[in-house]
């Protein structure tokens, strides 16, 4: 059984107890514990069960490599599902529960299920298996397959989670990943030579294992140069260091993500919990050290088999032993430590097999002396099935596991040996190159990745470079951090060698399968990945099959492809596919690594973006007002507009019709100030915006305005608006909502791409002005009134400011431009004021208007009401794929002029086409309103044996004035269908019967406008 | 004029950092010839400032006086004087390619005050704020999260920032966020 010992535990404090629960069991720790030491120490060996078969699954590692334990973490809207045990820090009140079991962790309907189905279970069994009939993967597959498999459970969708998150830019000359001895020495230094350093470390505590591992540096024991050493550093003012911070992506030109978590030790004591730091670093130093592989042997997933460094690391760091009676499985030096420190520690070492036939160094030495019983050419051939280890049969290395000799055990420390941690450096185009003397990939520094100018950005540290001894290591860090600093631009200062002291090892043997020649009895026992479920004869039926790419094998596998990302199973399965391909692990590769290293939370990408920053809402200076008016807000690209304003108990649609009736009766007031305003000046103003706009505006009068539109270069109508001669070399263009930036931006390109040697400047003064339309019979009275009441102001009589006119002057006080111009067909003035006076000048309306019958209106009333007129609204009747000749604009395209943005490729034969769709009105029959975007039916069938269609609905609407349906649509050969009926299938089953019309529904003759 | 009110009308925060609207402001955008001796003179006569060196803004005793692209600048000046500063810059450019127009009222601007200044805005926008890399007289042209902003430090230690009005609430709120009295990230204060 797994228990705490009386001693050691460097990193716990035994006089602070803490209480957690697992699964509803109240449990003990220590503060300084994570959450898997509190759990060994608790012998609660089983932590969850696997992704597919179900089985019982214990803790393997110590560290972020964890593939297990896997828990629902908090309760409420503080629950987060597959955080590992191993990266949790123990607090008071923590609650995890177990996942991937169903009824209990410790019964399990899924394992029965996996034990008489395992056999089918196999790679591709998904793909062959479930393809037929077709049908049956929704309703029944797909379903039951969702049921069993899958990790956590997602959170409480009603719940919204209780903390908050932020972001943070930094820049350093060097950023060093990993704060293990080699991360220090590597920013230690590199800050000698003056360079801004960054230094990350994931865990809450420095110095990485070396602590664990032993050995000494410039005399000291590892613990106590690390605490030097991290004094040295926080006391320089040019080194930043942060603790519980992960680096998880390196990217382009030297952008680096690190997650710190800054309240997942300590929930609910404020501030954000997660801060995203996003880094600049002209160099990046990766130390993030090395991992233990695991040996693949069967049964080598049961809990209490463990990597052999983690036992010791949970021996040393959180005084806790997994097991009294513990069998170690080594092809190298390094699990001798382990078995050394269990034993000196009191736990029975009941046997130790080394694959090598030749043994160990040192170490072996030393353990013999101790009286472990050590067997050479040894392997282990099976450790029995169950919820823990109880039995582990021995057999010879260089066989197929016969002649066992089976021995009881409670615990099993595997080593395979050690792969440098090559993530970091592989994210942003980093290779890798295989070592034959260590068996991994390690960094090829020849290779690095590359920053803008060519040049290498990222050094590996430490470990992580390769070598595995404490002096290789440590002069390694010095390099890479004087490397780093140079190629960042600080003068490199000479680097003193750092004097270490440690044991030698002998080299280590690659052992890919333990026995050499197991049968297929035990390599179906045999896992590589174990959160995803995949032995070797697996990845030895994939190769059979023919997957002969890593890649291809990892996707129809799932090898690596799960929470850790292959940090465990990587090489072993590399290694297992290059065996069956009878290829060198080396012409296989590895497959790809991607940010992040280690999973983060969604919160930290998101940042402090909720709530009510999730999105900038663009408000214009009257949307308070609208807002306690009864505004109905509708989106119109980041801006938030009032679609009607509803009154107490009044519906939508009684609503637009009370305004759609006030404002052609009385009075109406929209806020138009989203509308895009652009000042164009300059000698060859006029010559551009003939460019731009289909029709001429280099004649337009200074006091006129003109009803422009513009076109994409393929011909399409983009955008339209009423433009505004001001003087002589001045116009102002006005857009529409959403076009303001896109046509600000259109031109800006033109200008800077095309014409650059035309002069004109463009200024966007859209949200300098509140514009404000007022419509309706009673306009000029209602701006009239205010006038007299300010003793005086501008002449907005018929003769002074006519239709099509605009003027600069006083309105009721007020410093206002008012244009003549209607975009509902009444008499209209859009007077624009200062922002800054908008809601003043609405208010001075408001009151005004009171005996005018004044009512505002929103974008609904806005457009039925130009729809009533016939008049086109981008968006509606375009969509990127309409030309003005479609709309009958015919009018508005000047023939005068050589070229126009647009031009050329409206004289193309399909946009010169009579058979192209036009616009028409639209009428129903019996008055109802046509379904928004139906298509008309015509006759005869297309390929596909659907009806052939003749056009669609662009803009439909009810019409209160008209007490009926309109609608304006495109349909082919429409204007020489007048009077026509044709049909238009709803989604409802109903035929709607619509005549074709005249587009102009209302006041035909325009009489009303041009009072 | 008394009709005239900025975007959040004077609010104030106070966490980490004083954030609070500044108030209203005269603005001008100025396109034309930055090397063009009669803009720099008109410049230095409607503001007391030079015309400044690329994300450099430079103050005079009426205005300041921000650089915003190679054939742009921004001036800063007193609100009641935006229309006659206008005129005179019309005036004095009129026999050359320019462009001078107000653009006070599309604007909110902020101050953002106390030790902590450089690190709550090193959270919403991508700009280098350790001590040194950012001093009084820098002016930047950034985002801050997810809109268009503005931002200079001057003399006195304080930053200010400007965006479009339409945004203001939310740079507002957005400043807000980051000053949170326990979101500290104590790198640079």
């Amino acid at each position: 059984m797994s228990t705490r010992l009386a001693k050691q535990g460097r990193l716990i404090d035994r006089s602070k107890q803490v209480e957690f629960s697992f699964n509803g069991t109240k449990l003990k720790g220590f503060a300084g514990d994570t959450l898997a030491s509190a759990l060994l120490a608790n012998d609660q060996m089983l932590v969850g069960r696997s992704f597919k078969y179900h089985r019982p699954r214990g803790l393997v590692a110590s560290g972020s490599e964890e593939p297990n334990a896997l828990v629902g973490l908090g309760v409420g809207d503080r629950f987060e599902p597959n955080q590992r045990a191993t990266t949790t820090e123990l607090f008071s009140g923590l609650s995890a529960v177990s996942q991937n079991h169903w009824p209990s962790l410790n019964y399990d309907i899924g394992e029965l299920n996996s034990k008489f189905f395992s056999r089918f279970l196999t790679a591709g069994f998904y793909y062959k298996m479930f393809i037929h009939p077709r049908p049956l993967w929704k309703h029944v597959y797909e379903p039951f397959i969702r049921q069993s498999a899958g990790l956590g459970k997602a959170p409480n969708k009603e719940l919204k989670d209780a903390d908050t998150y932020e972001h943070f830019y930094f820049f350093a000359d060097v950023l060093v990943i990993g704060g293990g001895v080699a991360g220090l020495q590597a920013a230690k230094t590199a800050a000698a030579s003056g360079a801004k350093v960054l230094l990350l470390e994931e865990k809450s505590y420095w110095g990485g294992r070396t602590p664990v591992d032993g050995g000494t540096i410039e005399g000291l024991e590892a613990e106590a140069w690390v605490e030097k050493t991290l004094n040295e550093l926080n006391a320089m003012d040019n080194v930043t260091i942060r603790n519980r911070t992960m680096a998880s992506g390196v990217y382009d030109h030297g952008y680096v993500l690190g997650y710190e978590r800054l309240t997942d030790h300590a929930p609910g004591q404020g501030g954000p919990r997660h801060r995203l730091w996003r880094i600049r670093a002209s160099q990046v130093v990766t130390a993030t050290g090395a991992i233990e592989r695991p040996l693949s042997f069967a049964g080598n997933d049961v809990p209490g088999v463990m990597l052999a460094a983690s036992m010791r690391d949970y021996l040393v760091n959180w005084g806790v032993t997994p097991g009294k009676k513990v069998v170690v499985a080594t092809n190298n030096d390094d699990a001798y430590r382990t078995a050394i420190a269990l034993h000196e520690a009191g736990v029975e070492i009941v046997r130790l097999v080394d694959a090598r036939e030749s043994g160990g160094g040192e170490l072996a030495d030393k353990a013999r002396e101790l009286g472990i019983r050590v067997e050479c050419g040894r392997a282990i051939a099976k450790v029995k099935d169950g919820k823990r280890v109880t039995k582990v049969a021995i057999c010879a290395q260089n066989g197929e596991g016969g002649a066992r000799e089976e021995i009881e055990a409670d615990a099993v420390a595997m080593s395979g040996g050690w792969s440098p941690v090559v993530h970091l450096w592989s994210h942003c185009g980093g290779k890798l190159i295989w070592d034959e003397a260590q068996a991994h990939f390690r960094p090829d520094p020849e290779r690095a990745p590359t920053s803008h100018d060519g040049n290498a950005f990222v050094v590996t540290a430490g470990s992580a470079s390769g070598p595995l001894s404490l002096s290789a290591v440590m002069a390694d860090a010095a390099a890479a951090g004087a490397k780093a600093a140079e190629a960042a631009g600080r003068p490199a200062q000479s680097v003193a060698a750092v004097e270490t002291s440690e044991v030698s090892e002998a080299p280590m043997e690659a052992v890919w399968f333990m026995p050499a020649k197991a049968d297929i009895q035990l390599r179906m026992k045999t896992w590589l990945d174990y959160q995803n479920d995949v032995k070797v004869s697996d990845v030895q039926l994939a190769a059979r099959e023919g997957y002969e790419s890593v890649e291809h094998t990892k996707r129809y596998t799932t090898l690596g492809m799960a929470t850790d990302q292959g940090k465990l199973s990587n090489i072993n399965g590399l290694a297992v596919l290059a065996d069956s391909l009878g290829a060198e692990i080396p012409q296989v590769g590895t497959t790809t690594f991607r940010p992040p290293y280690h999973p983060i939370s969604m919160g930290a990408i998101g940042g402090e973006a909720r709530g009510e920053i999730f999105q900038p809402l663009r408000k214009t200076p009257m949307y308070e007002w609208h807002d306690k008016n009864g505004a109905d807000w509708e989106p119109v690209g980041h801006w938030r507009r009032p679609f009607t304003y509803l009154r107490p108990g009044e519906s939508k649609h009684d609503a637009v019709n009370r305004e759609v009736k006030n404002t052609r009766e009385n009075l109406g007031l929209l806020d138009a100030s989203t509308l895009g305003k652009l000042i164009v000046k300059g000698p060859d103003a006029g010559k551009f915006l003939d460019m731009l706009y289909t029709n001429m505006m280099s004649t337009l009068k200074p006091g006129k305005c003109r009803y422009g539109l513009m076109c994409s270069e393929n011909g399409f109508l983009s955008d339209d608006g009423v433009v505004a001669r001001i003087d002589d070399d001045t116009w102002l263009c006005h857009t529409t909502t959403g076009g303001a930036d896109r046509i600000h931006a259109h031109m800006e390109e033109w200008l800077q791409t095309e014409w650059w040697d035309w002069k004109v400047y463009v200024a966007n003064v859209t949200e300098q002005l509140a514009q404000v339309a007022v419509v309706g019979p009673n306009a000029r009275k209602v701006l009239e009134k205010l006038n007299a009441q300010a003793g005086g102001g501008m002449d907005l009589s018929k003769e002074a400011l006519g239709f099509m006119e605009w003027k600069d002057g006083e309105i009721g006080g007020f410093k206002a431009r008012a244009y003549r111009i209607s975009f509902s067909g009444e008499l209209s003035y859009e007077i624009a004021v200062a922002a800054s006076e908008g809601q003043a000048f609405w208010d001075a309306l408001m009151e005004a208007g009171k005996e005018f019958g004044v009512m505002p209106y929103g974008t609904e009333c806005l457009h039925i009401l130009r729809a009533e007129k016939g008049f086109i609204m981008i968006g509606d009747e375009t969509d990127g794929t309409v030309i003005p000749q479609d709309l009958g604009l015919h009018w508005a395209l000047s023939k005068k002029k050589e070229d126009y943005i647009g031009k050329r490729a409206q004289q193309r034969s399909y946009m010169d086409n009579p058979e192209r769709w036009q616009l028409v009105g639209l009428e129903t029959v019996d008055g109802s309103v046509l379904p928004d975007g139906a298509y008309a039916v015509g006759q005869g069938v297309n390929a596909n044996g659907q009806k052939n269609t003749i056009g669609r609905v662009t803009s439909t609407y009810y019409s209160a004035n008209l007490d009926r349906g309109i609608a304006m649509g495109l349909v082919k050969h429409g204007p020489k269908r007048m009077g026509e009926v044709i049909d238009f299938p709803g989604l409802d089953g109903k035929i709607y019967k619509a005549k074709i019309v005249d587009p102009v529904f209302y006041d035909k003759e325009g009489e009303k406008q041009n009072v | 004029m008394s009709n005239a009110v900025s975007v959040l009308n004077g609010a104030s925060f106070s966490g980490l950092v004083k954030v609070a609207d500044s108030g209203l402001g005269g603005m001008i955008t100025l396109r034309g010839d930055h090397a063009s001796a009669t803009l720099q003179a008109v410049v230095k006569s409607v503001t007391g400032a030079e015309v400044p060196a690329i994300r450099k803004i430079t103050f005079g005793a009426a205005g300041a006086v921000a650089w915003m692209t190679p054939d742009e600048l921004l001036l800063l000046v007193d609100y009641a004087e935006v229309d006659a500063v206008v005129a005179k810059l019309s005036e004095a450019l009129a026999g050359e390619h320019h462009l001078a127009v107000n653009v006070s009222d599309a604007r909110a601007c902020f101050s953002v005050e106390g030790e902590a200044a450089s690190e709550v805005i090193a959270k919403v926008a991508p700009v280098d704020l350790a001590p040194g890399k950012f001093v009084a007289g820098d002016f930047r042209r950034t985002r801050f999260s997810q809109i268009a902003a503005a931002f200079w430090l001057d003399e006195a230690g304080v930053y200010h920032v400007v965006c479009f009005r339409s945004v203001g609430e939310y740079m507002f709120n957005l400043l807000k966020t980051a000053a949170h009295p326990q979101s500290k990230v104590g790198v640079y204060a």
